[in-house]
């Protein structure tokens, strides 16, 4: 592997253009960087057709920066907003039909595998909630329960917010929305109970204004998903355009949701936080000595 | 890749890797007698895959299943069972986008279901190779062989082939692989056969040694980029193919299709060296004509041989690829002949309007017999055709008005 990719052909080095070039000299390929250091350096997603004030794109870009080797991760994802950002990253895409984005990664992950042996070569899907519960939810469940390791994100805006506002299995009960016009008449979808149930290793429900959050759940997941199974993150990024959130209040909607029905979850498997401690050196996961433990 | 320098060497399993040519031409051939399911199992054997995807559906799952124990014995790389026909396509396309070789099967209803990753394979230029084992996919429900899938796979930008035999079906799964691989093709195969005919009869087939196997897939041969983290940003789709009002992404969008189109054109050449031609010809210069493709073509044979002890002189022209369609092959072929006669498994008869689209005087096409629904085809009903378009008294089915 090697980050020749990024770097310019032989000749054409006077004639790349400014982003390009500020991609490749300032760009995150093969460094280290954190969500912390956004602004300081360029973006492997810059330009995008997103609506202004989208909680949405703000969480993609947060997770983008989070890969822990963009260079090596290719994401995979479905109709919907969301692919619209993810599509415009300087990193490897893959849209192939409606809902199937867990079947893709799926054969992906392991074609990779075969192809590049034990190199950690980074699965992501990045799908909405109608995508990942609804028309997708079949290849999802079964993705996890045949183990793929690859990461799942569910960018989940309650909304069928590309298609114009219709209701998702992800919307919440009573929400009046086009094709809910008497408003949803089922609970929520409990995402993250299928994915327990379903055998992921690690399953995490954020909110995007909270980076250093959002950035951790990301590299332990990708980390995670390389060698011990399927991971799952549940995003709340809100549609302003559908719920009506004033752009200038997006966040704080966010901040309130969190409080109210979207609280930060985190759960790790005992087989993650192993392999976390002693691959990555995850400090929270390394088993105490026993003496420690009985030492009050 | 040099493919050459592999030559010689060996696979994971301990196979030989094979010239195509001198593996395909001038290895020796053991006779074997099997089904058309085992003989699937024994050309993936041989054809280096590196990952299959299954799942059950009638007449298919036998095949399916058996390569399974491939699998197991080491000779495929990954195998998996997928959650349904659409999922399977989805997870065979994954995998041909990490670089894999990729085999996969399936029939009749299952092809409707995955039918949307077609076109999607196609456009992606993704050289799986899919075999679909016909079958009735209407309602009420049939599962006996009826080629009507055949229709809808027509214009998917697949290549489209048709094998009559057992032989025809091992040999073409082989020689599928070094087709659809062409750089300058590189598109999906969907290797047809007539279900239950072909894959649950048993015949003597010609193999080629075990040991022996094809070159591997080599995706940096692609002729788009592969996604291998090593070459400039890639976005296997960007949103401008997408975005509505924007002239540009639709002249992007049609010249792409344009270019599926032309590849599949561009692998005439490759096919026609491989298969020795996009069609046969028996007879050719009779008067009367029988062509078809799959198993309507051994009927037709049986029904030659019925009309020549009658003293009635027919030819036989079997159509080996649906995609590419022979269109110069047929026009040649057809040009003395007054009565063109298609038997086909289906009821829409999508044999006969593709010919009759093809030649000049196409009132000479009759555009039949047609039985549909996983009726057998007796030869009897195609001489009875036969006879009535040249205005002759048929005796043969009694109590059908000869």
């Amino acid at each position: 592997m090697s980050l020749d990719y990024v770097k310019f052909a032989p000749g054409f080095d006077t004639f790349m253009p400014k982003e390009y070039r500020d991609m490749v000299e300032q760009g995150p390929f093969g460094k280290k960087t954190t969500v912390s250091q956004m602004g300081s350096f360029k973006e492997i997603l810059e330009e995008h057709p997103m609506c202004a004030g989208c909680a949405m794109t703000l969480f993609i870009r947060l997770a983008i920066v989070a890969f822990p080797n963009p260079e090596d991760t290719i994401t995979v994802g479905t109709a919907g907003c969301g692919r619209l950002a993810i599509s415009q990253a300087a990193i490897p895409f893959v849209y192939g039909n409606y809902g199937d984005q867990n079947g893709v990664a799926s054969g992906l992950s392991r074609g990779l595998r075969i192809r590049f042996g034990d190199q950690p070569k980074d699965v992501v899907v990045m799908a909405g909630d109608g995508g990942t519960a609804d028309i997708g939810f079949q290849q999802v469940l079964h993705s996890w329960f045949r183990r793929e390791r690859f990461t799942t994100i569910m960018l989940d805006n309650e909304v069928y917010g590309n298609t114009g506002g219709q209701e998702s299995g992800m919307t919440t009960r009573g929400a009046v929305l086009k094709m809910a016009p008497l408003g949803k008449k089922f609970e929520k979808m409990d995402m993250v109970s299928m994915a327990k149930i379903a055998g992921c290793a690690y399953i995490a429900t954020v909110v995007p204004n909270n980076p250093r959050r959002v950035e951790s759940c990301i590299k332990k997941a990708v980390l995670i998903a390389r060698e011990v199974g399927p991971t799952y993150i549940q995003a709340y990024t809100s549609c302003n355009i559908e719920y009506a959130i004033p752009t200038d209040k997006v966040m704080e909607d966010a901040k309130t949701v969190e409080d109210d029905r979207y609280k930060f979850t985190e759960y790790v498997s005992e087989d993650a936080k192993a392999y976390l401690a002693d691959r990555y050196g995850y400090k929270e996961f390394i088993q105490k000595p026993a003496a420690a433990l009985t030492k009050v | 890749m040099d493919t050459t320098a592999i030559i010689g060497t060996k696979n994971k399993k301990g196979q030989v890797i094979t010239d195509p040519r001198v593996m395909m031409n001038d290895a020796p051939r053991t006779p074997s007698f099997f089904t058309g399911s085992e003989v699937i199992k024994e050309a993936v054997k041989r054809a280096n895959v590196d990952i299959m995807v299954a799942y059950p559906i009638t007449p298919q799952s036998e095949a399916a299943a058996l390569c399974g124990e491939l699998f197991a014995e080491g000779y495929i790389g990954d195998y998996f069972r997928g959650e349904s026909e659409f999922a399977v396509m989805s997870q065979c396309a994954g995998s041909a986008f990490g670089g894999a070789r990729v085999f996969t099967t399936t029939a009749g209803p299952g092809t409707m279901r995955a039918m949307e990753n077609f076109p999607m394979w196609a456009g992606s230029r993704l050289p799986i190779q899919c075999i679909v084992t016909c079958r009735g996919i209407n309602s009420p429900l049939s599962i006996q062989p009826d080629t009507i899938e055949i229709a809808y796979l027509m214009n998917t930008g697949m290549l489209v082939w048709h094998a009559e035999t057992a032989q025809d079906f091992y040999d073409w799964i082989l020689k599928g692989y070094m087709v659809s691989e062409e750089p300058d093709v590189h598109l999906p195969l969907a290797l047809c056969c007539d279900g239950f005919f072909v894959t649950h009869t048993k015949d003597v087939v010609g193999l080629t040694p075990a040991e022996m196997c094809l070159p591997p897939y080599d995706p940096y041969r692609s002729p788009v980029p592969c996604m291998d983290m090593e070459c400039p940003p890639v976005r296997m789709m960007r949103d401008p193919f997408v975005m509505k009002s924007n002239y540009i992404s639709y002249a992007t969008h049609a010249s792409w299709q344009q270019e599926v189109w032309a590849a599949a054109e561009r692998s005439r050449k490759h096919t026609i060296a491989w298969l020795d031609g996009l069609i046969d010809v028996e007879d050719g210069d009779a008067d009367i004509l029988i062509i078809s493709s799959g198993t309507a073509v051994s009927q037709g044979r049986e029904a030659m041989r019925l009309l020549a002890d009658e003293g009635v002189r027919v030819g036989l022209v079997k159509i080996k690829t649906l995609r590419p369609w022979p269109e110069e092959e047929l026009r040649e072929a057809t040009k003395h002949a007054s009565h063109i006669i298609v038997p086909e498994f289906n009821v829409i008869g999508w044999m006969a309007k593709e010919i009759k689209a093809t030649i000049p005087n196409s009132e000479r096409v009759v555009g039949g017999p047609r039985v549909c629904g996983g009726m057998t085809l007796p030869p009897e009903v195609i001489v009875e055709e036969v006879k009535k378009a040249i205005g002759m008294r048929s005796g043969v089915l009694a109590g059908r008005g000869g």
